[in-house]
């Protein structure tokens, strides 16, 4: 891989997620456990598609091979995708979406302040912007976080099974691979596995606020920084990418 | 009319200063748990097209309303204090704008 | 004539004299009770379309063919919710509750508009509902931003300016769709085709058939009829569909030069009739909807005040 192919691939990461999640949270459109929740999910779930448009069309321009943002969106497979497991998994109850929420939350506030000081211009301004709309989502989850831990027997029950449910997939966050220290070493990306004690700090705490209880590290799954997902990515590519695979031709 | 409904969550009054420099404003109300709820809530329903600086949000119960009977004693015993208004002193031209 | 209903009638004949002189009445004014309940009725109703509205829209928001389109109908459908809350806290100012409000839609007791009850079958639909469907909404609204109740005439002010961007990016789909390939434009005409006829259903029954107009025209609930604003949506939309060079699917829809407005067929109102009682392609799951995520976010409400309340009380035990 050359630098540049680094470089596009660390973009595809960014843009993957955020897009992943956005694509996950807009199942919830219509469906929340009231209205003013409905709007704070697509109000997260539209910062989170701006993100994703962001880090896209600059990867596409890396690339130099003419694909925009939805080219890379929507004619990519499976195999191409970077998105961490995590966020493709479904989004189950107001419990387990949340909790996905909260984990990737307090990771990616840590890892844009980090890339907002990044040597590359524009990836340094799109996480200087998201670093500010992640901060309002990561209050807005942890409150959550604490509300269904430290709420009723039954929340506090649905909580720590999402938590349980989900601990696995966390460890993934903090991987590094040859394109991760490539591009820490181009002073371009973000040490991730440096994240690890602030990320444990601020986790611990709101854990023990909500009365709930860390899992052990007895499971871990991982693959997406290769390409290998869980079998749920592919219902999401077939239902986001249907319209301009089936008529290639159209614009939109 | 409405009975009570013990578990509904409760109603906040939401106001907004859309710029520095203006007051707070009724803008509507909405339903949280708890203040904080209310004040993330009021921000996503509230303030979708930046329309604010600063958001105050207040238990509805929280507030004390005068009512439509008040009216007479509480305001039109100001009617004939016509001296507050600035139209109510004559003044030369020549004075200019004060 | 005892005493009670002498003042009851004076109390009456003030309102009218200020709803007349198109003074605003607000909420802790007195009205009369009729008057109460109509607005209870029409608010809730409306508030009730927004919300169910924002499902027909969310059918297509993990389809939808763009990056681009994918935001501006997440945004769109999120400013649904959002009128649907302001119209539910203007109702509330009247003395019922959000809870109450939901109990009737749920029960079958409360309508919501009857056009969210047809599906979206083909992105152009996406279009059409921008174009039609909030185009005879805001025909609707701005009619609705002078009415005699503050609370609500402030709220349709409010969602008239937000929605202004609604129609224009249903409208751009479909120049899109009717310019784009043979596909797209028979899309297009197949989303005029199943929404036309509803979207004039909209504006409820004709003039004459209507129960509940005159007395809320006098009470300045209404401020135009029914077949007069249906008149205003044709008439602005016949141009806009010719430009897409999309055929209207009405045999009778003629310029009349002498009246100035176009002319066109009668409503099929059996079918608007069948719809209201439940047999639209998608009374159940819209409703089925709506009841499963308020009955299954319970347990989130319940959670949220269990722990307001435990706070609270730490705090109490705390100073």
């Amino acid at each position: 891989m050359t630098d540049n192919d680094m470089l596009f691939d660390y973009l595809l990461r960014l843009g993957d997620n955020s897009l992943i999640l956005g694509q996950r949270l807009a199942e919830w459109c219509g469906h929340a456990p009231m209205l003013e929740e409905d709007l704070a999910l697509t109000n997260i779930g539209l910062d989170l598609l701006g993100q994703a448009r962001m880090f896209l069309s600059y990867a596409g321009e890396v690339e130099g091979k003419g694909r925009d943002e939805d080219r890379l969106a929507y004619f990519r497979d499976t195999k191409d995708w970077r998105n961490l497991l995590l966020l493709e998994q479904p989004n189950g109850d107001f419990a387990a979406t949340m909790a996905r929420q909260f984990f990737f939350d307090s990771f990616q506030y840590l890892q844009f302040e980090a890339l907002a000081r990044s040597s590359d211009e524009r990836l340094a301004g799109i996480a200087a912007k998201s670093l500010k709309e992640t901060t309002y989502h990561r209050r807005h989850s942890t409150d959550w976080i604490i509300r269904l831990g430290d709420g009723t027997d039954e929340s506090h029950e649905k909580m720590q099974r999402a938590i349980d449910a989900i601990w696995g997939y966390l460890p993934e966050m903090f991987d590094m691979d040859a394109v991760d220290d490539a591009m820490v070493a181009d002073g371009i990306g973000v040490d991730v596995t440096a994240l690890r004690t602030a990320w444990d700090g601020y986790v611990n705490d709101v854990l023990a606020e909500a009365t709930l209880i860390r899992p052990e590290d007895s499971w871990s799954v991982r693959g997406s920084r290769d390409g290998k997902h869980s079998e749920h990515l592919g219902y999401i590519l077939a239902e986001m990418q249907f319209l301009p695979r089936a008529y290639p031709d159209a614009k939109w | 009319m409405s009975k009570e409904t013990t578990n509904e969550l409760p109603l906040y009054e939401v106001f907004i200063r859309s710029k520095n420099g203006l007051d707070h404003k009724h803008v509507g109300s909405l339903h949280a748990a708890d203040a904080e709820m209310a004040l993330t809530a009021a921000r996503d329903v509230y303030t979708r097209r930046s329309e604010g600086v600063s958001i105050w949000v207040v238990k509805s119960t929280d507030i004390v309303a005068s009512s439509p009977e008040d009216r007479g004693s509480f305001y039109e015993p100001s009617d004939d204090k016509l001296y507050r208004h600035p139209t109510f002193f004559d003044l030369p031209d020549e004075v200019g704008h004060m | 004539m005892d005493s009670s209903d002498w003042e009851l009638e004076e109390l009456e004949a003030a309102f009218q004299e200020k709803v007349g002189a198109e003074k605003r009445i607000e909420p802790k004014d007195w009205m009369p009770d009729k008057y109460r309940q109509t607005l209870i009725r029409q608010m809730s109703q409306h508030a009730h379309s927004e919300v169910v509205g924002m499902l027909p829209e969310g059918n297509w928001l993990t389809r939808a063919p763009s990056l681009k389109r994918k935001t501006i109908l997440m945004a769109k459908i999120q400013d649904e919710g959002g009128h649907g809350l302001y119209l539910y806290s203007a109702t509330e100012t009247l003395g019922i509750s959000r809870d109450e409000m939901f109990e009737q839609l749920h029960s079958g007791k409360a309508k919501y508009s009857s056009i969210f009850n047809y599906p979206t079958l083909n992105w152009a639909d996406i279009g059409a509902i921008g174009w039609l469907v909030d185009g005879a909404a805001i025909t609707n609204q701005i009619a609705l931003c002078r009415c005699s109740y503050g609370p609500y005439a402030r709220a349709m002010i409010r969602i008239c300016k937000e929605e202004s961007f609604h129609q224009r990016q249903g409208y751009e789909i479909m120049m899109t769709m009717a310019q784009g390939t043979e596909e797209q434009r028979e899309m297009a005409q197949d989303a005029l085709n199943r929404w036309w006829w509803p979207t004039l259903m909209m504006f409820g029954p004709n003039d004459a058939n209507s129960a509940n107009s005159a007395q809320s025209m006098k009470w300045k609930i209404k401020r135009q009829s029914n077949d007069d604003l249906r008149q205003k949506f044709v008439d602005a939309t016949v141009p806009q569909a010719e430009f897409l060079n999309l055929r209207i699917p009405d045999d009778k829809l003629k310029w009349n030069e002498e009246r100035k407005h176009y002319d066109f067929g009668e409503i099929d109102w059996e079918e608007f009739k069948a719809v209201v009682k439940g047999n639209g392609l998608c009374n159940r799951e819209r409703l089925q909807a709506r009841v499963e995520a308020h009955d299954g976010g319970k347990w989130v409400r319940d959670a949220a005040l269990a722990y307001a309340r435990k706070k609270e009380s730490r705090k109490a035990k705390a100073a």
